[in-house]
């Protein structure tokens, strides 16, 4: 391999930058960032389940990190971020079966995915408000 | 995916971990594996604490966290859950990190973070159940 171009010499094919925009792509990137932001919720998961195991002192301080606003909006955000990563997560499972891999049907897929991110929220939040 | 003579791949590029362990596609099938767990183990999570912890309480989570169905529960999302997200954030992490140096301190990271925060996660659930 004495000589070979490394990784980054490579040409590399013009991608981001050019393409016109279309929710295919969109659904794809939200994926990763939702992914991401999920490493964060499953840090707070453990977080919640180390505090509540030291002790009701220690655990306060999540308590009032939770009942705050920023708590809450990040509750809410973290919903929304895990029935997104749920939502297309089940798309990429439909299409690992080779189903749904049309233009017309990824777009819509694509669709009630990013359509179930906003709903799922405001479902849980609305049930916890109304449903007794 | 495509293996055609078209392609831009290198011949060693197109037969790297494709060998007789079958390790190259070893982690395309945990994710897959795992995130079939979690597509019933996430939405759980999420409406039986909203449902049962509302006001984030100490005594609420402890009396959720004690519950057996959801200790086993939580048990198994916190690891199935972070070895996915391990899995996913590896992805990322060998797409956009180019310098070997920084590649590898991250993938080290990633392997490790997400194993200490699971055992200290089930460490703190196993403490609220069976701990003094």
């Amino acid at each position: 391999m004495a000589g070979a171009p490394s990784s980054q010499d490579r040409p590399i094919a013009p991608h981001v930058s050019i393409w016109r925009w279309h929710v295919t792509m969109a659904s794809s990137i939200i994926h990763r960032v939702t992914g991401v932001g999920l490493y964060g919720a499953a840090i707070g998961v453990a977080i919640w389940l180390i505090a509540a195991a030291l002790g009701p002192e220690p655990y306060a301080l999540v308590d009032t990190i939770l009942s705050a606003w920023y708590g809450q909006l990040a509750m809410y955000l973290v919903v929304a971020a895990l029935a997104y990563h749920l939502a297309n997560g089940i798309r990429h499972l439909v299409f690992d079966t080779g189903a749904g891999l049309t233009p017309a049907d990824a777009d819509t897929s694509a669709w009630f995915a990013i359509l179930f991110a906003i709903a799922a929220p405001i479902g849980l939040w609305a049930l916890l408000t109304f449903g007794g | 995916m495509s293996n055609s003579e078209r392609s831009m791949r290198t011949p060693l590029g197109r037969v790297r971990a494709h060998g007789a362990s079958g390790e190259g596609t070893g982690h395309f099938i945990a994710q897959r594996v795992t995130a079939i767990a979690l597509v019933l183990l996430a939405p759980w999570f999420v409406v039986s604490v909203a449902l049962s912890v509302r006001d984030a309480s100490y005594l609420a989570s402890i009396d959720w966290i004690a519950d057996p169905v959801n200790a086993v529960g939580v048990i198994l999302l916190v690891a199935i859950g972070l070895y996915h997200m391990s899995i996913g954030m590896q992805e990322v992490i060998v797409d956009y990190i180019l310098k070997p140096s920084t590649k590898m301190i991250l993938l080290f990271l990633n392997a490790a973070f997400p194993l200490v925060l699971a055992v200290g996660a089930i460490f703190a659930v196993l403490l609220v159940n069976f701990g003094v």
